[in-house]
């Protein structure tokens, strides 16, 4: 038998409710995992052995009364990323403006992982405020891939993604504003869902660009990612933008066959600037859909090179607005010796925030700023129609769009931190479903020369997450499933 | 567009940031690389286009007007970096 922390959670819970392997067992043998090799990686942020104990014991309890009481997630471990509030459990988002912040609350999706049982671990390190791309970011240290420790993750969510891949949590939740859950995943050889826009309350995650974040699940494989997502979905009448929709089981979408599926290949996303092991393991895995009965055609997203141009005003206009809330006041950091009140407000964000979240609150600010605001704001939010009417468009001749994650696989350590629009550009591919609510998903779908992973992203249009999961299943079928993980 | 160092003073003064004098020099050269990249748009005729300010069509949520469950002033003032009688405490304003 492979090692406990190799399961994925769906034969974990096999063990689980054979009462073969006890939760507390479980939950030690992780945390000793992490012990183990989290030095290396730097995947948490904050661990919480004693919370992960209790309610190690209590899934224990749970088993032990009536296994038909146990969920899918009862005595699963996992890690959530840092920019989720957890109530008693600081919330740090990466920042040194929230290094004490203990949230007196917890985000919806905390409170359904609880009542299904699961385990947390601790919370996983991102980039300050969920702003970058590789998790260099954090205001704490940055995270390492497992796979080549000299290599970013992937961000934001790169604590999330590399302690998946680590074995350092059964699975984890991240959050995607422009990326940030499937680029990582892809960086990581992991699964990461970006949910539809509505689908998962935002509740308690700290904001950054609310009209594109997102939370969603980091998982082994594509039957973790939907076991995940039966749980974290739904209407929360405390979000007013989660959508009243019913939520299916997403496990009945794990079949094999994709007769009838058409895929689409948007000729946008295989240009010059495209990694050839990228492509190359892009076009496998389409083949390897074709071969699981797909029809595969080529479709256009003709807008796709302005979507990093939109999402760079969109996104950090809104942050701007969002992160005026930290002013020395409610919560967070206050600077000391101050003058009066405005030298009070600057002080404190001038030190609680780093140079990106800085840089993206000044180009926020410029481009709503009096005078810029028709040339920028209005501008971007117009492209951003002609973004989604490309989809429109490109899903009434397909049921699934299949496109690289990421144009390279992970990049080096302080490869790109200098130049913040190099960073940027490495969203290029992920942007787009966020400017237009839509559903992705990272799959793993092979390795680089350098013996890295690289994922296939698979779109579908709003709530089209059964067609992601179907397609992607079918993927983990053709291919064998991925049992491939890091000798961290 | 070019952005001046004037006006990165008077963005900061905005944002509620004061800038040291490197941070300035590196954000100008920075915001002007972005600024310079998102001018791309200007190459799209937008004229008519309906701006989209959020990917789903929702209208606005509404609720009945009562009190519900919420945080006890204790816990709403638990992070306060400084709290006194049940209040946030602010410097001398006027």
């Amino acid at each position: 038998m492979s090692s406990l922390t190799d399961l994925s959670v769906h034969e974990l819970h096999e063990l689980l409710i054979k009462r073969e392997v006890s939760a507390v067992e479980v939950a030690k043998t992780y945390l000793k995992r992490i012990d183990e090799v989290d030095s290396k990686v730097r995947a948490y942020l904050t661990l919480t052995p004693d919370q992960a104990l209790a309610q190690a014991e209590e899934a224990d309890r749970c088993l032990s009364r009536d296994v038909e009481e146990a969920t899918p997630l009862t005595g699963i471990p996992m890690g959530i990323k840092d920019v989720i509030c957890t109530c008693g459990v600081r919330t740090t988002c990466g920042s040194r403006m929230l290094e004490n912040f203990v949230p007196p609350y917890s985000a919806t999706v905390i409170e359904r992982l609880e009542a299904h049982g699961a385990v947390m671990l601790g919370k996983l390190n991102m980039d300050e405020f969920a702003m970058g791309s590789s998790t260099e970011n954090s205001a704490f240290y940055p995270t390492h891939n497992p796979w080549d420790l000299e290599r970013v993750p992937g961000g934001s969510s790169g604590g999330s993604a590399a302690s998946v891949a680590a074995r350092t949590c059964a699975c984890s939740l991240g959050s995607d504003t422009g990326g940030s859950i499937r680029q990582p995943s892809s960086h990581c050889g992991v699964v990461g869902m970006k949910p539809t826009y509505g689908r998962v309350s935002r509740y308690g995650l700290v904001a950054f660009a609310s009209s594109l974040d997102q939370i969603g699940p980091i998982t082994r494989d594509v039957t973790d990612c939907a076991l995940l997502l039966n749980v974290i979905s739904g209407y929360d009448p405390r979000d007013s933008t989660s959508i009243p929709r019913d939520v299916p089981d997403y496990t009945l979408s794990l079949i094999p066959g994709l007769e009838g599926c058409t895929i689409g290949l948007p000729k946008e996303y295989f240009v010059s600037g495209l990694d050839p092991d990228v492509e190359r393991a892009v076009k496998t895995a389409v083949s390897a859909l074709e071969g699981q009965g797909a029809r595969l055609v080529e479709v256009s997203l003709p807008h796709t090179e302005y979507a990093v141009a939109t999402y760079y005003i969109i996104a950090p206009a809104e942050a701007s607005s969002n992160l005026s809330r930290y002013d020395g006041v409610k919560y967070g950091l206050r600077a000391q010796g101050f003058k009066d009140l405005t030298d009070m407000y600057k002080k404190t964000r001038s030190q609680g925030f780093g140079p990106e979240v800085k840089r993206r609150i000044m180009i926020g600010t410029y481009s709503l700023s009096s005078g810029y605001y028709d040339a920028y704001y209005k501008k971007a939010s117009q492209v951003r129609t002609l973004i989604v009417q490309d989809f429109r468009h490109a899903f009434k001749d397909c049921d699934v769009i299949a496109a690289p994650v990421a144009p390279t696989s992970a990049f080096r350590l302080g490869e790109k931190v200098d130049d913040p629009l190099q960073m940027y550009l490495s969203d290029i591919f992920t942007i787009p479903a966020n400017l237009a609510g839509i559903p992705g998903i990272s799959v793993p779908c092979g390795m680089d020369h350098n013996g890295l992973p690289i994922g296939l992203q698979l779109m579908a249009t709003h709530f089209g997450e059964q067609s992601l999961l179907k397609a992607a299943y079918n993927l983990e079928l053709a291919m064998g499933p991925w049992r491939n993980w890091p000798a961290v | 567009m070019k952005i001046t160092v004037s006006e990165i003073e008077h963005v900061a003064d905005l944002a509620r940031l004061s800038l040291e004098r490197d941070e300035i020099k590196d954000l100008s050269r920075q915001l002007n690389n972005i600024l310079g990249y998102i001018a791309k748009l200007e190459e799209l005729d937008t004229g008519g286009i309906r701006p989209t300010t959020h990917a789903l069509e929702l209208t606005n949520v509404f609720r009945e007007d009562r009190s519900m469950p919420s945080l006890s002033v204790d816990e709403a003032l638990s992070n306060a970096p400084e709290h006194e009688k049940g209040m946030f405490g602010v410097p001398k304003i006027i």
